[in-house]
């Protein structure tokens, strides 16, 4: 088994008097991919946002040491109208062009180099507005943003927002390579709970608190999602968005 | 601008140009305002700051009206007006994540409220649009030092403010000091307003920060054009609202903010579309 990266221990999250996370305890290995699943309002955003000291909490939350975390947070869209180039957002990051390259490559957006490839990447990738690359290129790219510091562990918010079916499998399976082939950690937030039965390692299910932690196949039975989705909750109920 | 020297009469505003230095230093005073209040302005617009600047102009008018009845500078009395302003919205941003914009909208109405009823009625018209034709050598000086350091300043702020703009989480989460930096960025549209109102007056000096900006972003794609636009938007407003002052002769103040006003709609009709 590899080692432990992330012990969260009797985590709380209170707003004005109000539970949002209660008692939460689990902990995440090197390269796992963990989903998290839940209703809405279940504190599955509070608890990344919390993951990553950004709200005070109770309980304990840690992290190994000296590990890049890459967050990238719910609706992190760039409106249709904001100024901004593909690369100018990339850049905010890193101005390494050889890197940038690379962290496109990685998300399937450059293949090998060729001149038409190239031309492609400069003119209709790099110099494209942000607000209006498509739901799934827009999150290759945020993907390939979190890339580009080489990070050990990503957390991500609803990966697939805004994408219709078939693209979400798309980004699934890129997180999954990325998972193989940079032993790169995840940690998703997610609605579709076939996804989740397919690539992740392990599933936390939260509603305010721990309903059932552990690989999906095990843990996601009928009662623990009438738990936490309530009555009339099946399988395939769960096609909703926020 | 002397407020403390009565005027003659009571139409002060009207462009006075008495010869060609006149013009070259009120052209060039405009055109360094219009310069930094488009730079400014482009990151206003962006971060939905567009009521915040066309309103927190009016609460410079009760610190401008208290330096005219107790007798000290009035850019002072603006300045700290607007900075008390700021800290305001700094602090009410800090502690509720809900937009500020009702209570900035209310309690900034007020306060042109009562700088209306505190400010002496023969330096009213030109406090409330501006009066060019007062402005001096040391003016130029002072805008143009203000105006460097806040090009500076912001250049130097410009990526983390540029993330925080994104997304405070995801600057938090790169340990950008947010709070730190939507201090300082306030801090300089204080100090920009504060500079502009010898041109454009409490009422219209909001406008000057924003319809540059937003006419560089009909037009852009991307975030270096964007703000390099509105910098030029700012100035080309400026020049072409000074001329047209004087050739008609009208106030300056309002000539600028129409002149801006035309730009926008040239964008407006020229603007980018998704190929």
């Amino acid at each position: 088994m590899k080692e432990i990266i992330l012990d969260v221990q009797n985590l709380s999250v209170s707003f004005d008097d109000n539970k949002i996370i209660d008692n939460l305890s689990f902990s995440v290995r090197k390269g796992e991919v963990i989903a998290i699943v839940g209703p809405n309002g279940a504190g599955k955003s509070v608890l990344f946002r919390s993951l990553m000291g950004l709200i005070p909490h109770l309980g304990k939350v840690i992290w190994t040491p000296k590990l890049k975390i890459s967050y990238i947070p719910q609706k992190f869209g760039v409106e249709k109208d904001f100024p901004i180039t593909v690369k100018e957002f990339l850049q905010l990051k890193s101005k390494d062009h050889a890197k940038m390259m690379s962290a496109l490559e990685s998300v399937g957006l450059k293949t090998k180099s060729n001149d038409y490839d190239k031309h492609h990447i400069e003119h209709h990738l790099l110099k494209q507005r942000m607000g209006w690359l498509s739901g799934g290129q827009l999150q290759r790219i945020l993907i390939a943003w979190a890339l580009l510091d080489n990070p050990d562990v990503l957390l991500f918010d609803e990966p697939t927002a805004g994408i219709d079916i078939g693209g979400e499998e798309t980004i699934y399976n890129l997180l999954k390579k990325l998972n193989d082939e940079m032993s790169l950690t995840v940690l998703v937030i997610s609605h579709d709970l076939n996804i989740v039965y397919k690539y992740a390692n392990n599933v936390l299910c939260l509603n305010k608190e721990k309903i059932c932690f552990g690989p999906p196949k095990d843990v996601l039975d009928r009662q623990a999602l009438i738990e936490l989705y309530g009555g009339e909750a099946g399988f395939y109920a769960h096609k909703h968005k926020n | 601008m002397n407020y403390t020297e009565a005027k003659p009469d009571f139409t002060p505003i009207n462009i006075k140009i008495r010869n060609m230095n006149d013009l070259f230093l009120q052209l060039t005073v405009a055109i360094l305002i219009g310069i930094g209040a488009g730079y400014l302005g482009s990151f206003m617009v962006l971060r939905r700051m567009s009521l915040v600047g066309d309103a927190l102009s009016h609460v410079a008018l009760p610190g401008i009206a208290l330096a005219l009845v107790w007798n000290f500078n009035p850019f002072l009395g603006a300045f700290t007006a607007l900075f008390i302003a700021v800290l305001g919205i700094w602090a009410l941003e800090r502690k509720t994540e809900l937009p500020s914009e009702t209570l900035v909208g209310i309690f900034f109405t007020i306060s042109l409220a009562v700088g209306l009823l505190l400010t002496p009625e023969p330096e009213l018209l030109e406090v409330l649009f501006g009066d060019i034709s007062t402005i001096n050598r040391t003016d130029l000086l002072i805008t143009a030092v203000s105006v460097m350091a806040i090009i500076a300043i912001l250049s130097f702020i410009k990526r983390s403010l540029t993330i925080s703009t994104l997304s405070k989480d995801l600057a938090k989460s790169m340990n950008i000091p947010v709070n730190k930096i939507n201090f300082v960025f306030l801090l300089m549209v204080s100090l920009m307003v504060a500079l502009g109102l010898k041109v454009a007056g409490t009422l219209l000096m909001g406008s000057l920060v924003i319809i540059p900006a937003a006419a560089a972003k009909n037009i852009s794609l991307s975030a270096s054009k964007y703000i390099y636009l509105s910098a030029l938007f700012g100035a080309l407003s400026s020049i072409g609202g000074i001329f047209t002052a004087v050739f008609i002769s009208i106030p300056a103040g309002p000539a600028i903010v129409l002149a801006s006003g035309l730009i926008f709609l040239i964008t407006l009709a020229l603007r980018t579309q998704k190929v």
